[in-house]
C-alpha cells in the first residue's frame, strides 16, 4: 500500500467524492438530528436547540419505555429464531457438494433482495383472515369432518399481533443471517472437527465445544446485522402489527409524520443510534479478543 | 468383513436427512409467499384465495393506472441515476481505500460503512431534517441564482434529485465494499509488471486495474440499482407530495388491503430485482485465475 | 576494459525499524549472469526492485549503462523484470501479454507483431500465442513472462525468484533453459534466489547477501571453495566448522589448537590470530577403520552416530573427542559397504590444504 503523500493528486481525486457525499447527505444530516435531539419546539415550525435533555428524559416515560422494551424483546426473539433457522441452513450449505454451494447460497439470499414491502405484503396474503393459511386449515378441518362434529371452521386471527410481527421479522431477515454464518463455517478448518471426534467427543459435544466457539465471530456478526435493523424496523410492525403492536420505529415515524414533534423523534432515533454504536463496539471487541486468541 | 449400512462419513453433514429436510422446509417457507404472490397476479379472481383461471388483466389494469406507472417510472429513474453516481463514487472510494495508507484510516473505514449498518429509519429522518432545513432556507429567495436553482430542481427528473442523493449516500458504500473485496484479490505484481513494461500510471489503471475490477464494479452497480429500487423508508421520509415512488405508492395501496393489481405490479418489480441480483452475484463469483 | 552495465553505489533502503539494504556497492558487467543469493529477508529482492524502480525513496546511486536512475520512474528504465508470481495478465492472451510493453510505449503495430512472434519463438511458446493464461501451466506462464520482458530488449533482465513456483523437475530444466537463453541473447541477467544450487549452477558471479549487506561476491567455484566467512561457508553448501585458537604462524602455515583435533598445521595465505574456525567440506573427508598412514593428514577418531542414506552418497555423522561433531560425505561404493554402521569406531581424515581458516 502506498503512502498517501506519494501521490496526492490521485489520493484526493479518489477520496473526495465519497467524503463529500457522505458528509453532505449522511454526516451533516445525522449531526442535525443529533443537535435537534437536544432542542425544543418553540412554535409549529421553529425548533430551538437549547441543550435540553428533556427529549431523552421523556423517552423514559412509562408509555415509551413499554414500547422500547417491546421493540427489544420482539427483536431479541426474532433474532434468536433467525439464528436457530439460519445456522443449520448455513451449516448444511457448507457441507453440501461444492458445486451446489453457490446455487444454494444464491437461493437463500435471493429473497433478501426483493423489496421488503413486497415481501411483507406477500405475508399478509398468507396470514389474513381470508388468507391462504386459514383457507388451508379450513380445508383440512372439513376433510376431517370436524365441521360436522364441532361446527364450521372459525378462521384464526393470525395478523395484527406481536406474533405476526415476529414471524414477519424472521421471514424478512433470516436470509441476511445466513451470509456471515456461511462465511465463517466455510472457513472453519474441518480437521478441528475431526480432531474432536477422534479424541472421543460425540457429534453434539463437538458441535457445542468446537464448532460453535470457532464460528462465534460469524454468529456475533449475524446477530448484529439482523438485530439492529429489526430494532428500528417500521414497515413490518406497521403492516403486520396493527395498533397494539407498535415498535420504536413507528413512534419515530409518528413524531415526524403526524405528531410533528421532531426533537423528540430525533432523540428516539439517536437512542437507536447509540444502541447501534454499542453493538458495533461489542463486535469489534469480540473480534479483537478472538484475534488475540484469548477466546471469550 | 461386516458391511456397514450407512456410507456416511463422520463429517458428511450434507448427507444428513434431517439437515436436508430442514433446509428443504426452510426454502419452501421462504419462497411460498412470493410464489403465491406471483401466481395470484395471474389469478382471475378479485378475492384472490382460490385459483379461478389465468388472466393478465391485472397487468393491464396496473399499466393503465397513471399514478402507478408514474411512480414506477420515477423509481426506475431514481434507481438509474443513483446507480450511475453511486458506482462512480463507490469505485473511487474503493480505489482510495485499497491503494493508500493514511492517518486515521480505520476510523474513516468505519464511518464509510456506517450507512450500511445504522437503522434505515435514522437515516430517513436525518435526511428529512436536512431537506426541510435546506428547503426553508431556499424558499427565502424569490429571485437570483438560488431562485433559478429552485426552479430548475422542480423539473423532472431533477425534482427526484433529493431522493436520489439520499439513495446514493446509502448505496455507494455498498459499491465500495464490493469493489474493494474484488480488488483485495488483485496481485500487486500485475500493476508493477505493467509499469515495468513501460506503461504510465493511467495506462496501468486503464489496461490492468480496471479490467480486473470490472466484474466488481458491475456487481456493485447492480446492487446499488436494487438497493435504490427496494428502498421504502428513506424515500418515505424524503418524497414530496408530487414525487411518488413505486414502493411508497404500493405502501399506500397495501394499507387499503390485498388486491391483484398490487400483485401484478409487485411481480414486475420482483423480476427486475431478481435479474439484476442474479447478474450481480455471478459477477462477484471469483474468476479462475486471480494471480 | 569494459565499463559496468550496472553500478550500485552506497545504496541504502530503510523501512521503519529495519534496514532492508545497508550501504551496498558493486558493479555488474555486460553479458553477465549475476545472482543475488541470501536467506529470505536479506534485502535481495528489495535491491532488485530498487534497480527496477519499483522501490523508491532509498539513498545511493544506481547507474544503468552510464545513466543515473535517480528520479527515473519504473516505466522509463531500460530494465525489465520477471516477477515471482510471473504477473501474466489474466485478461489478455499470451500474444497481448507479450505485446503489452510495446503497445503502451507507442511502438507501431506492424513492428509489434513480428517482435512478439520472435520473442514467443525464443521461449518456444509460438504455438500458444492465442491462449489465455488460465489455460497455461506454471512453466508456460513463466515462459510468457520471460518473453514479455525480453521483447522490450532491455539492457538488463531482472528475475525475482523465477523458479520458486515450479516443481523440482521443471526447476532443473528451467535452470538450463535460462542459462541457454542468457547466452543466446547476450544481455545481463540479474537473478534473485534463496536457492544456492540455482545460483551455483546458473550464475557467473554471485553476491551473497545477509541482513541487507553483501557478504561476498565471487564466482560459484570460488564461493564454494574459498568462502570468506563462516556465514558464507555455512550458507553455500554444507561445511564442518571447528573451533580453534591460533598458536603460531610458520612457513608451513598456521598452527592452531583445534577442538577435538589437538594441534594442527593448516596452509594459509596471510596471517591469522586469536579464535578462528577451521572449515572443511564434508566431501573432503574420508572414513576408514584404520588410522591413516600418512601423518600429514588431519585426522580424528570417533564413533558413527548417524547415517543418512541418499542413494549415491551417505551423510555420516561422527562424534569425536571433546564433543566435536563431523559430517562426512561417503560415496556408497564397495569400500563403504561394511563400514557405515551406527556405533562403529572410525577415523575421519582429510588433507590440510582442504581446510580453510575463517576469522569472521
Amino acid at each position: 500500500m502506498e503512502n498517501w503523500k506519494q501521490n496526492k493528486a490521485v489520493f484526493w481525486v479518489t477520496a473526495l467524492p465519497g467524503i463529500v457525499w457522505l458528509l453532505l447527505f449522511f454526516l451533516i444530516p445525522l449531526a442535525l438530528i443529533w443537535g435537534m435531539s437536544f432542542g425544543e419546539k418553540t412554535s409549529i415550525i421553529d425548533i430551538e436547540i437549547t441543550g435540553t435533555l428533556n427529549n431523552y428524559i421523556r423517552s423514559f416515560e412509562a408509555v415509551y419505555v413499554k414500547i422500547i422494551w417491546k421493540s427489544i424483546w420482539i427483536s431479541v426473539i426474532s433474532t434468536a429464531v433467525c439464528l436457530a433457522i439460519a445456522y443449520p441452513v448455513a451449516f448444511g450449505i457448507c457441507f453440501s457438494p461444492a458445486r451446489w454451494r453457490p446455487l444454494l447460497l444464491l437461493l437463500v439470499i435471493l429473497p433478501f433482495w426483493i423489496n421488503l414491502l413486497i415481501r411483507t405484503y406477500a405475508l399478509i396474503a398468507v396470514f389474513r383472515t381470508r388468507g391462504t393459511l386459514n383457507f388451508t386449515l379450513e380445508w383440512f378441518w372439513n376433510l376431517a369432518f370436524l365441521d360436522k362434529l364441532i361446527g364450521p371452521f372459525q378462521p384464526l386471527e393470525l395478523l395484527y399481533n406481536n406474533g405476526a410481527v415476529i414471524v414477519g421479522m424472521v421471514y424478512v431477515f433470516m436470509p441476511f443471517m445466513v451470509l456471515p454464518l456461511y462465511a465463517t463455517i466455510e472457513r472453519l478448518d474441518r480437521s478441528y472437527l475431526e480432531a474432536s471426534l477422534d479424541l472421543g467427543a460425540s457429534q453434539w459435544r463437538t458441535f457445542f465445544s468446537v464448532t460453535v466457539p470457532l464460528t462465534l465471530p460469524g454468529i456475533v456478526s449475524g446477530i448484529i446485522l439482523v438485530f439492529i435493523p429489526m430494532l428500528g424496523m417500521f414497515l413490518v410492525p406497521d403492516l403486520l402489527g396493527g395498533t397494539n403492536a407498535i415498535m420504536i420505529g413507528n413512534v419515530i415515524t409518528d413524531q415526524f409524520k403526524a405528531a410533528n414533534d421532531w426533537p423528540f423523534g430525533a432523540a428516539l432515533s439517536f437512542l437507536l443510534m447509540y444502541v447501534t454504536f454499542a453493538a458495533l463496539a461489542l463486535r469489534a471487541f469480540i473480534g479483537a479478543r478472538m484475534k488475540a486468541g484469548v477466546g471469550i | 468383513m461386516a458391511r456397514r449400512k450407512s456410507t456416511r462419513g463422520p463429517l458428511d453433514y450434507g448427507k444428513s436427512p434431517w439437515l436436508i429436510l430442514f433446509g428443504l422446509v426452510t426454502f419452501i417457507l421462504l419462497y411460498a409467499p412470493i410464489a403465491q404472490l406471483i401466481a395470484f397476479s395471474f389469478n382471475d379472481s378479485k378475492r384472490n384465495i382460490v385459483w379461478r383461471g389465468f388472466t393478465t388483466k391485472y397487468y393491464a389494469k396496473a399499466w393503465n393506472d397513471a399514478s402507478l406507472v408514474e411512480a414506477f417510472v420515477n423509481s426506475m429513474t431514481i434507481a438509474v441515476m443513483c446507480t450511475v453516481v453511486a458506482t462512480i463514487i463507490g469505485t473511487a472510494t474503493a480505489l482510495w481505500l485499497w491503494r493508500f495508507r493514511f492517518p486515521a484510516k480505520s476510523a474513516v473505514e468505519g464511518v464509510m460503512v456506517l450507512p450500511i449498518v445504522i437503522p434505515e429509519i435514522c437515516m430517513g429522518v436525518a435526511v428529512l431534517v436536512l431537506y426541510s432545513r435546506v428547503g426553508n432556507w431556499m424558499r427565502g429567495f424569490e429571485t437570483g441564482p438560488i431562485h433559478w436553482w429552485n426552479e430548475l430542481f422542480s423539473v423532472w427528473p431533477l425534482n427526484l434529485g433529493a431522493i436520489t442523493a439520499a439513495h446514493i449516500a446509502f448505496s455507494f458504500p455498498f459499491v465500495a465494499v464490493v469493489v474493494r473485496a474484488r480488488l483485495a484479490g488483485f496481485n500487486r505484481e500485475f500493476e508493477e509488471a505493467s509499469k515495468d513494461l513501460g506503461a504510465s500510471e493511467w495506462q496501468t489503471f486503464w489496461n490492468v486495474v480496471l479490467p480486473f475490477m470490472l466484474p466488481g464494479v458491475i456487481a456493485g452497480a447492480l446492487l446499488s440499482f436494487t438497493l435504490s429500487l427496494d428502498d421504502f423508508v428513506i424515500t418515505f421520509f424524503t418524497a414530496g407530495p408530487e414525487t411518488n415512488t413505486f414502493p411508497v405508492k404500493v405502501y399506500s395501496l397495501v394499507r387499503r388491503g390485498v388486491s391483484p393489481d398490487i400483485n401484478a405490479a409487485s411481480t414486475v418489480l420482483i423480476i427486475i430485482t431478481l435479474v439484476a441480483t442474479i447478474i450481480a452475484m455471478r459477477m462477484q463469483a471469483p474468476s479462475k485465475i486471480e494471480g | 576494459m569494459t565499463s559496468p552495465i550496472i553500478s550500485i553505489k552506497n545504496v541504502t533502503k530503510r523501512y521503519p525499524g529495519v534496514v532492508a539494504v545497508d550501504d551496498v556497492s558493486f558493479d555488474i558487467m555486460p553479458n553477465e549472469f549475476f545472482a543475488l543469493l541470501g536467506p529470505s529477508g536479506c534485502g535481495k529482492t528489495t535491491l532488485l526492485r530498487m534497480i527496477a524502480g519499483l522501490e523508491t525513496s532509498g539513498t545511493g546511486d544506481i547507474i544503468v549503462d552510464g545513466q543515473n536512475m535517480e528520479g527515473v520512474p519504473a516505466n522509463k528504465r531500460p530494465v525489465n523484470m520477471v516477477f515471482q508470481s510471473y504477473a501474466v495478465f489474466p485478461h489478455m492472451t499470451v500474444r497481448n501479454n507479450v505485446g503489452y510493453g510495446l503497445k503502451v510505449t507507442g511502438v507501431a503495430a506492424d513492428e509489434i507483431a513480428p517482435r512478439v512472434e520472435e520473442a514467443l519463438e525464443m521461449v518456444q511458446m509460438g504455438a500458444m500465442a492465442d491462449r489465455k493464461p488460465d489455460q497455461l501451466s506454471g512453466g508456460q506462464r513463466q515462459r510468457v513472462a520471460l518473453a514479455r520482458a525480453l521483447v522490450k530488449r532491455p539492457k538488463v533482465l531482472l528475475l525475482d525468484e523465477p523458479l520458486s513456483a515450479l516443481d523440482a523437475k521443471l526447476r532443473e530444466h528451467m535452470q538450463l533453459e535460462l542459462a541457454r537463453l542468457q547466452q543466446v541473447i547476450g544481455i545481463t541477467f540479474i537473478i534473485v534466489t534463496h536457492d544456492q544450487d540455482e545460483a551455483l549452477s546458473m550464475a557467473d558471479r554471485i553476491a551473497v547477501m545477509e541482513k541487507g549487506g553483501v557478504r561476498q561476491i565471487a564466482g560459484p567455484e570460488e564461493l564454494y571453495e574459498k568462502p570468506h566467512s563462516r556465514l558464507v561457508a555455512d550458507f553455500i553448501g554444507k561445511i564442518n566448522l571447528i573451533d580453534a585458537t591460533v598458536s603460531g604462524t610458520s612457513k608451513a602455515g598456521v598452527t592452531c589448537l583445534a577442538k577435538g583435533l589437538g594441534r594442527v598445521v593448516v596452509p594459509h595465505e596471510g596471517t591469522a590470530s586469536g579464535s578462528v574456525s577451521l572449515a572443511v567440506r564434508p566431501e573432503k573427508l574420508t572414513l576408514s577403520d584404520k588410522a591413516p598412514s600418512s601423518d600429514t593428514d588431519i585426522s580424528a577418531r570417533g564413533v558413527i552416530r548417524d547415517v543418512a542414506y541418499y542413494g549415491d552418497v551417505s551423510n555420516v555423522f561422527v562424534t569425536c573427542a571433546d564433543g566435536l561433531e563431523l559430517a562426512v560425505n561417503v560415496q556408497n561404493d564397495r569400500a563403504a559397504a561394511g563400514l557405515l554402521e551406527n556405533g562403529r569406531e572410525v577415523y575421519a581424515s582429510w588433507h590440510p590444504s582442504d581446510t580453510l581458516i575463517l576469522e569472521e
